[in-house]
């Protein structure tokens, strides 16, 4: 056989390149279409067999359930708490990255210890936290959950805005300080504005954190202040689950999560990297 | 530099305290107070009957030793790891040189491929928990179409099959993090030096090696060390999928903590076990962190 043609043998690796991405679309794809699919099921659909591949017609009913029983406000929980810990981790660790990268306070060591402190296992410090919030009466409320989801994500905005505070040039600021800013004025009119790409993706990555946090939600968390999360294992029952209340509970915390990630595709990878990958 | 000097020769000496002291606090209070607190309490003798806060000396610790469940928990954890995280890192990098070269559409295929990531690994789990079910779930109907007669298995609760349905969910959410970082450090290779090596007649398992694999190898130990403490403390994805089950077989080192603390309340064992995982981890991530260069 002779060989093909070079611009023949380009459209077929272009055609076989395309045949393999869409199979692996599919593949990691129909996970996440079959979760909203059974969220707009009606039951008979859900428990048939063999299944039923897509929803005859689209019905909310499985969502109205939801926020009928009050279910929803777990929902409603996970974006206040989510909400108010990325606010005040950006601000308290954005202040400590500036403080290391322009005076280099405490040097790499403090540096290499708030980062390690994101790499422990929740699991080693849920049980002691655990303690200390019953000890405070701290637990079930909203100051406790945004305290603990503070300081949980602060290593990584730490981290994270380290790289980017780093990435301004420093003459801006001697020429404010030059020109009579205090610190202060410095910090918030000319670091804060040059960062607010990073300080925005950065903010992202922390309200996904937040808001996919299961474990300290289960343990400090009983009605007030339940998650979204802990709402989702609530449903899973020992010999039957409640498919529908899965489904369409997983889609309302999802949903938020598919938007917040979409406007920021560019810092996506920087992101999710530790700031390993510059793009 | 002088504009640095100048910067850190200002008055307000103090300035540069006061911006770490609210994080450094909170660090302290969730991080640190913990830790102190466990090694405390692992030295009483704290449980559900009794409160005796004594100094009881190694006798938690001692016990550590004689745990099989927990060696067991350990050993599970390592399994998943050891299966799941080189998978993750070949079939991540596989699909980032499938998406290297540019092709129309690119962008959507990537965003696509980005979803299982992004949700939460609760949802994830629930989700493959309906996936795997033996009779409504579809992975039975569809490996019915392959085998030719209908399949009937109990993905989360056979013991054969619980561990390949673990990291099958566990790669399904984590390969598109390999992928993503590595296609961006794929990118970032120098074109010219890889076509130079072609030219000269360099196959591609010799290019990878020696020009491709030192070039992304950076970027690369930082993914698998991030992949890898979050496989060492994996949690929820159990957590929805066999919750530990069936029995003990599939419970990880996080569960079994939880198990101990939340449902036995054994309140001074469990901080020793705690402190036992926090001690591992402290060198291995410390260790991690320094070899792999994430210090610069």
């Amino acid at each position: 056989m002779s060989p093909l043609p070079f611009h023949r043998r380009k459209t077929v690796r272009l055609t076989l390149r395309y045949i393999l991405a869409c199979l692996l679309v599919i593949i990691f794809v129909f996970p996440v279409y079959w979760l909203f699919s059974i969220s707009f099921k009606t039951p008979d659909e859900i428990f048939a067999f063999p299944p039923v591949w897509y929803p005859k017609s689209i019905q909310f009913s499985n969502y109205m359930v939801l926020f009928k029983d009050g279910d929803a406000k777990t929902v409603l929980n996970s974006l206040i708490l989510a909400t108010a810990s990325t606010f005040i981790a950006m601000i308290l660790g954005t202040i400590a990255a500036y403080s290391l990268v322009r005076f280099k306070t405490g040097g790499e060591n403090l540096a290499v210890w708030i980062i390690s402190q994101r790499m422990m296992p929740p699991v080693a410090i849920v049980f002691p936290v655990f303690l200390l919030y019953v000890f405070f009466g701290w637990v079930d409320t909203f100051f406790g959950l945004i305290l603990l989801y503070t300081a949980f994500n602060l290593p990584y905005v730490i981290w994270m805005m380290r790289g980017y505070i780093e990435d301004i040039p420093l003459e801006l600021e001697e020429s404010a300080l030059v020109d009579g800013c205090s610190r202060w004025a410095v910090l918030w009119k000319v670091v804060m504005p040059m960062a607010r790409s990073g300080l925005f993706a950065t903010a992202v990555f922390t309200f996904v954190f937040a808001w996919n946090e299961f474990l300290f939600a289960l343990v400090l968390t009983r009605t007030e202040v339940a998650t979204y999360t802990v709402q989702v294992t609530h449903y899973f029952g020992g010999q039957s689950n409640f498919w529908a209340k899965i489904a369409a509970m997983s889609v309302l915390g999802t949903i938020p999560v598919f938007f917040a990630v979409a406007t920021m595709q560019r810092y996506l990878v920087r992101g999710i990297s530790m700031g390993a990958v510059k793009g | 530099m002088a504009a640095a000097t100048a910067l850190r020769a200002n008055p307000d000496r103090n300035f540069r305290y006061w911006l770490l002291t609210p994080a450094i606090f909170l660090l302290l209070l969730v991080g640190l107070f913990p830790l102190f607190y466990s090694l405390a309490v692992s030295f009483m003798r704290i449980d559900m009957m009794d409160t005796d806060t004594s100094f009881a000396g190694l006798y938690n610790y001692g016990n550590l030793f004689k745990d099989k469940r927990l060696w067991e928990a350990l050993g599970h954890t390592l399994l998943i790891t050891v299966i799941a995280l080189p998978i993750e890192l070949l079939l991540g990098l596989a699909m980032a040189y499938l998406f290297l070269e540019k092709m129309p559409g690119r962008q959507i295929f990537v965003s696509l491929l980005v979803l299982p990531t992004i949700i939460s690994p609760i949802v994830a789990g629930a989700t493959w928990r309906l996936l795997f079910d033996n009779r409504f779930g579809p992975i039975n109907q569809i490996l019915g179409w392959f085998a030719g007669h209908p399949v009937t298995a109990l993905w989360t609760i056979n013991p054969r099959l619980v561990y390949p349905a673990i990291i099958f969910c566990e790669i399904w959410q984590w390969t598109p993090f390999m992928f993503l970082i590595l296609l961006a450090a794929l990118s970032n290779v120098d074109r010219s030096q890889t076509e130079a090596a072609a030219i000269d007649g360099a196959g591609f398992s010799r290019t990878f090696l020696r020009i491709v694999l030192p070039a992304i190898w950076p970027v690369m130990a930082i993914a698998i060390l991030i992949r890898g403490l979050d496989l060492v403390r994996i949690f929820d994805i159990i957590w929805a999928l066999t919750s530990g089950g069936p029995g003990t077989m599939t419970e990880t080192i996080s569960v079994y903590t939880y198990a101990q603390g939340f449902k036995q309340f054994e309140t001074s064992y469990t901080a020793a076990i705690a402190f036992l995982v926090i001690v591992i981890l402290t060198v291995v991530v410390t260790w991690a962190i320094r070899r792999m260069g994430l210090a610069k």
